[in-house]
């Protein structure tokens, strides 16, 4: 892919938030970047989308973008973004719901409740969707990768 | 220093033990705690742990990923924000030249946060300004302690439902269904014990028919005609005793089970009627009609025939038992030896199966939801034509039930061959230990023809008894699903001590609404104060709040935060049901039942008169288009009301809500979805229906708002304008964008009307 140059820059200001400055002189404070396909396709399609939830740019994929740009959007997104991924199962308290898990996530141990099994979600063949009691969404991203234990406690609920 | 800090606050005493010794360490002689929150998730939204304290000096944390700890004194221009996204919460701490420090943490704490922040600002407050901080004497729950909000009694974190795995046990708590019936339930169970009693009676006279009448006679002597008959007699009378008791038994549980399914099944349906839309957003129609439906069906069976039976099986055994001991104990021991073996198999196929039976009933909940999708969607799937497609979703959800069928008729199929083949093996060493004993005189022949009749009697039952584990299983799993429905707490509670209302005044105030869909807020901070007879227009994008600010008015939901008061009184302290007496609902998409017109226009007054069925019908301008159908106010309309067209179904609908004379009307969107021709109509009815009602209406299109006293402009959940039209107008801000976007886009007569209009007004 050629290297194109945006028509934007950004950058950040003493608030933390980001400043979306469009070459024509258009300034947007505290613009935040959305994954259009979180899911399914995380890397490509990201949207810039100004504080009144209005769209500002369509970045296809962040390789195309400068350096400065691509670290500001991926700093913002790291710190935006919160669907822990479960590796393993370690423990849930019981096979009817609610239930309380124990699981480790790509980002740490944690546990949760799990209110209902309606709250589990397929979305592709492999991969689900797991709701907790707050609305925080568990990815498993391929149930075949999981451990035979943590298979085995997430069929009951399948 | 005499007191102990920590302990001086009542905040304090509940810091969990871990962080206590570590904040004690941190904190000035004088320096008490007012709130505290655990922030579990580092810059890289990492679970870890870390603290925020509020001080009567400074706001004191500790990030989840470093050691140390930061703290900034209170000053003015200290400001916190919160914000949540995806379920993170975030707090900022800002000065007036930029951000100090961030935090995050998980929704499960964002009750800890709001106290924290309210403690923040009057620590702030009080520092600027040199008062004493007032604290709010705050509530907290004595089993999480985490502080209860002021307007709710039971503490929202641990106030949740009881973890109960389902068990076997669930079926135990269908007795609350079965004690209405406790007396034909006891003389069932006795005239069960006694039809099996009778039935053991035959194989106890094979012995003497043996022993007295067939062996003397193979060794020479005559048989008795009299003694035989008296035998055979005996045979025939157990026989019929057993058939007339086990008649009446059969009968009168089977009553009672029906009787109990549909006391569960109208029971349970009652229930779900009660719960708050929420519960229904939720829960996909095809699942919750089986549950109402089958399982109810599966329970009834369950008790009538397999429970019945279980209970007559594990009596015949005790008889049995009790008789084989009677008989010879050596040979009873013997025969009873495998029965160990067996309930031991039981218990060890009952788990795998229990599993796989819930599993297929979720399964079938999948297969019936593919059809409760599809077949209201017709239209769209036959314009799409993607009926193969469709096709092809029902038949993998077979297969995915085919599948999972299979998988459990694995262990299924091995359970009941095993069975019979112990019940072989059984008889095999009663045999063998018979003719032991025979031959050395230990038993008669007649004896071991007994033993061998009742354990064949015996073992069967066993068979027949391993089949109640896959049917309790089943039943167990179908109980639990109903209880599942009977134990869900209306999430729109009636209050404990409700206030009546008998006449409303229709005057509406929300305070500070705050409302939260999942972990989206959708209404943010709404302030409004609708007089009695107002009217309202609601403004605003699709997706700006306005219909969840309504159904919040309705109370189809709760606020998660402010209030919503009518007349004055929070409509949380009012009867559901009463208070939505006084409001009448006009939707977008008419819902027709299935009757004639009368009774849907009578449907939120089932006793209204014909005269009042008329009159609210000609207010709504559908008078005349009834009488124009072949069977006027008796014509039949189908589930959507097939045969009306939309302008004619929205003005039965407006009939339906004039009829019960609300004091708040609702407007949603009541015209969006008709052409400018009926609308006019509808307008018309609109009109008769509004006047003197506090009235709110959503509408797209702005120019059905015209008699508005008052716009209400939202965006994104907040109120961003409310004034008349004219003032809107003349401000140039978010209505004037909106009109003007609108203006540009309507047909040229609507445009017309418009441009006249704003000359008018201007």
């Amino acid at each position: 892919m050629k290297n194109l140059t945006p028509d934007f820059h950004l950058s950040r200001n003493a608030f933390g938030r980001l400043v979306y400055s469009h070459n024509d002189g258009e300034v947007h404070e505290g613009i935040v970047p959305v994954r259009a396909f979180p899911i399914q396709a995380p890397e490509s399609g990201i949207a810039l989308v100004s504080a009144e939830g209005h769209e500002l740019a369509w970045i296809d994929s962040l390789t195309n973008l400068p350096e400065a740009e691509r670290m500001f959007i991926e700093e913002e997104l790291a710190s935006r973004e919160f669907m822990p991924e479960i590796r393993s199962i370690r423990q849930v308290s019981s096979f009817a719901t609610p239930s309380t898990w124990q699981v480790e996530t790509d980002r740490g141990n944690t546990s949760f409740i799990l209110k209902g099994e309606d709250d589990i979600r397929r979305i592709g063949p492999t991969t689900l969707l797991i709701a907790d009691s707050h609305s925080i969404h568990f990815l498993v991203r391929d149930i075949q990768a999981l451990d035979k234990h943590s298979r085995k406690l997430l069929d009951r609920f399948l | 220093m005499n007191t102990d800090p920590l302990l001086a606050v009542s905040g304090a005493q509940h810091l969990p033990g871990a962080w206590r010794t570590e904040v004690e360490s941190q904190l000035s002689g004088n320096e008490e705690i007012l709130a505290w929150m655990e922030v579990d998730l580092d810059a890289r939204l990492h679970f870890s742990p870390g603290l925020l304290l509020v001080t009567n000096h400074r706001i004191l944390a500790r990030l989840p990923d470093e050691m140390a700890w930061q703290d900034w004194p209170f000053r003015a221009g200290l400001a916190l924000l919160q914000a949540d996204h995806a379920g993170v919460g975030t707090l900022e701490l800002h000065d007036d030249h930029g951000r100090l420090a961030r935090w995050r943490y998980t929704l499960t704490h964002n009750i800890a946060a709001q106290r924290l922040i309210e403690h923040f600002e009057q620590q702030v407050e009080s520092h600027a300004t040199g008062q004493q901080a007032i604290c709010p004497v705050e509530g907290i729950c004595p089993n999480c302690k985490a502080p209860i909000p002021p307007d709710e009694d039971e503490c929202p974190v641990c106030h949740r439902e009881i973890h109960v795995p389902p068990s076997t046990w669930t079926l135990f708590r269908l007795w609350r269904f079965a004690r209405p019936y406790r007396g034909q339930l006891l003389l069932g169970f006795l005239l069960m014990l006694g039809a099996t009693a009778a039935t053991l009676v035959s194989p106890y006279l094979y012995m003497p028919l043996m022993d007295e009448v067939l062996i003397p006679f193979q060794n020479g002597q005559q048989i008795e005609p009299g003694t035989v008959a008296l035998y055979l007699s005996g045979l025939f009378g157990a026989a019929l005793v057993s058939w007339g008791l086990g008649w009446a038994k059969n009968y009168i549980l089977a009553l009672v089970s029906e009787r109990i399914s549909a006391d569960l099944r109208t029971t349970t349906y009652e229930h779900l009627l009660q719960l708050s839309l929420e519960y229904f957003g939720a829960k996909r129609t095809g699942d919750l009609m089986a549950r109402i439906g089958s399982e109810t069906d599966r329970l009834s069976v369950f008790l009538s025939l397999h429970a019945l039976d279980f209970i007559t099986d594990v009596l015949m055994i005790l008889m049995t038992a009790i008789i084989l001991f009677s008989i010879n104990p050596w040979l009873a021991l013997v025969t009873l030896l495998p029965l160990p073996l067996i309930a031991w198999m039981i218990h060890f196929v009952r788990d795998r199966l229990r599993t796989g039976f819930e599993k297929i009933d979720r399964v079938w909940g999948e297969v019936t939801s593919v059809l409760a999708d599809t077949i209201p969607g017709i239209r769209v799937v036959k314009a799409f034509a993607q009926e193969k497609r469709e096709a092809m979703r029902f038949r993998e959800a077979n297969r995915h039930n085919l599948l999972i069928n299979d998988k459990l008729n694995r262990t299924w199929s091995l359970f009941s061959p095993t069975v019979s083949l112990l019940t072989e093996m059984g008889l095999l060493v009663v045999w063998a230990f018979g003719i032991w004993q025979v031959s050395h005189n230990d038993i008669t022949v007649g004896t071991l023809t007994a033993f061998l009749a009742y354990i064949g009697r015996f073992y069967g039952r066993l068979d027949s008894m391993s089949r109640i584990v896959s049917v309790t299983q089943k039943a167990a799993a179908g109980a639990k699903r109903i209880f599942d429905i009977l134990d869900h707490v209306s999430s729109v509670p009636e209050p404990t001590h409700p206030v009546h209302l008998d006449r409303l005044s229709g005057q509406i105030e929300i305070r500070d609404a705050g409302f939260r869909y999942g972990n989206r807020a959708v209404i943010r901070g709404v302030d409004l104060t609708i007089a009695p007879g107002e009217m309202i227009g609601l403004v605003g994008h699709s997706g700006s709040g306005k219909s969840s600010l309504v159904n919040l008015i309705c109370r189809f939901y709760d606020l998660s935060e402010g209030a919503i008061r009518v007349d004055g009184v929070d409509i949380r302290s009012l009867q559901v049901a009463e208070y939505r007496k006084h409001i009448g609902l006009v939707l977008q998409e008419p819902f027709l039942f299935f009757g004639t017109i009368a009774e849907n226009i009578a449907y939120g007054k089932p006793d209204a008169s014909r005269k009042e069925i008329v009159a609210a019908a000609r207010a709504a301008h559908a008078h005349e288009f009834i009488l124009r159908l072949p069977h006027g106010y008796d014509s039949l309309v189908g589930e959507r009301g097939q045969g009306l067209s939309g302008g004619e179904r929205q003005r039965i609908s407006i009939a339906r809500a004039l009829l019960i004379d609300p004091r708040i009307l609702i407007l949603d969107e009541a015209t969006s979805s008709v052409d400018t021709e009926t609308e006019k109509e509808i307008q018309k009815a609109l009109d008769n229906l509004v006047r003197g009602r506090t009235t709110i209406a959503i509408a797209h299109r702005l120019s059905t708002l015209r008699q508005a006293d008052r716009l209400v402009v939202m965006d994104r959940g907040k109120i961003v304008e409310i004034g008349p039209h004219n003032e809107l107008m003349a401000r140039q801000g978010a209505y004037y964008r909106l009109y003007q976007a609108q203006a540009r886009n309507v047909d040229t007569e609507m445009e017309d009307t418009i441009v006249k209009e704003a000359k008018v007004t201007a």
